[in-house]
């Protein structure tokens, strides 16, 4: 599998991709500047987490303009992929790309812990490996988290396109369990291809047992699904 | 108003606040946790938003609005999923 990780000024979470993508089997990360980057020819991009210029404006807004990004909508039609995490999913929603938009948490803080999360739909691409209804664990850290989509938010739970909603332990979808007052508890949306996934929680950080809270490699287990869901393809 | 010219510049506000009835937890906080507790009980609403302030050429102040506006629906400066747009140009700031 040849990944395209991309970097913009501001891309923090980068090199944790890639060494979560180097547990992969048979898999080529490569990290590009964002001017440099031209997604022909790889099978996945992965825009990462971090704080692409500094969130001026707005989460993603400023990079979502970036030709890079503009190329992704023809990247997907030839058949490609596309996984923005955090940061990289606000970029996807100010594009374009997904639907919605961000707000700052209801908090109003910055938000960094483990979260449960139920998998809505285990056919896409990138879930492909989990069951529907099982619960996993990732870690969230973001302030502009609060998912909005208005009245589309039902739908988006109802054609199963909310890929993961956050939730307590047993798979509850308790407000209580909602730390950032999403929609739905939406922390990850897939479009109407099915081959642009946004993710809220990081997966890249949930890849090793002795970081993660019983031992668990949820995040490891998303990125074997699109090595599955490729070779399946071939 | 006096005569004008191409090279006439203006002072606008882009003023991009969330949408009504969606929640504002920054306008409620300052509300509920300083105005209401201070005992400014009249005030019944406080939305926070986001101001742009752009100095344009344009050779009216209706022209101004307009390429503000413009400015940003192209460029997409606000979501208009969950927010809305107010411009506003300063006839008074007329270079």
């Amino acid at each position: 599998m040849r990944v395209l990780v991309v970097k913009f000024p501001g891309t923090n979470c980068d090199y944790d991709v890639i060494e979560a993508l180097r547990k992969v089997p048979a898999t080529y990360p490569e990290l590009m500047w964002y001017k440099d980057a031209e997604p022909r020819g790889y099978d996945l991009v992965v825009l990462p987490g971090g704080f692409s210029y500094a969130d001026r404006l707005r989460a993603g807004a400023i990079a979502a303009k970036s030709p890079l990004v503009e190329r992704l909508q023809d990247y997907v039609e030839d058949g490609g992929l596309v996984l923005g995490i955090c940061n990289g999913f606000q970029i996807l929603v100010e594009a374009g790309l997904l639907s919605g938009s961000f707000l700052v948490n209801d908090s109003l803080r910055f938000i960094c812990k483990w979260v449960n999360l139920r998998v809505e739909n285990a056919s896409t691409p990138f879930t492909c490996l989990f069951s529907e209804g099982q619960v996993i664990k990732m870690p969230i850290a973001h302030k502009e988290g609060r998912f909005y989509a208005g009245e589309l938010s039902t739908d988006l739970v109802r054609s199963k396109r909310a890929v993961l909603r956050y939730s307590t332990r047993n798979g509850s979808t308790t407000n209580e369990a909602n730390p950032n007052g999403s929609d739905h508890s939406i922390a990850a949306l897939i479009d109407t291809t099915g081959r642009i996934l946004g993710i809220m929680p990081h997966p890249e950080r949930a890849v090793d047992p002795i970081l993660s809270p019983d031992g668990s490699v949820d995040g490891l287990l998303l990125f074997l699904s699109i090595k599955a869901w490729l070779g399946g393809q071939a | 108003m006096g005569p004008q010219n191409i090279n006439d510049e203006w002072l606008v506000d882009a003023v991009i606040e969330p949408k009504p009835g969606l929640r504002d937890p920054e306008g409620e906080t300052v509300l509920k946790a300083l105005v209401h507790r201070e005992g400014w009980g009249e005030v019944l609403e406080i939305r926070s938003a986001k101001l742009l302030r752009f100095k344009v050429r344009a050779t009216s102040l209706e022209e101004a609005e307009r390429l503000v506006k413009k400015v940003c629906d192209d460029l997409r400066l606000y979501n208009p999923v969950s927010s809305m747009l107010k411009v506003r140009a300063y006839e008074g700031s007329r270079g």
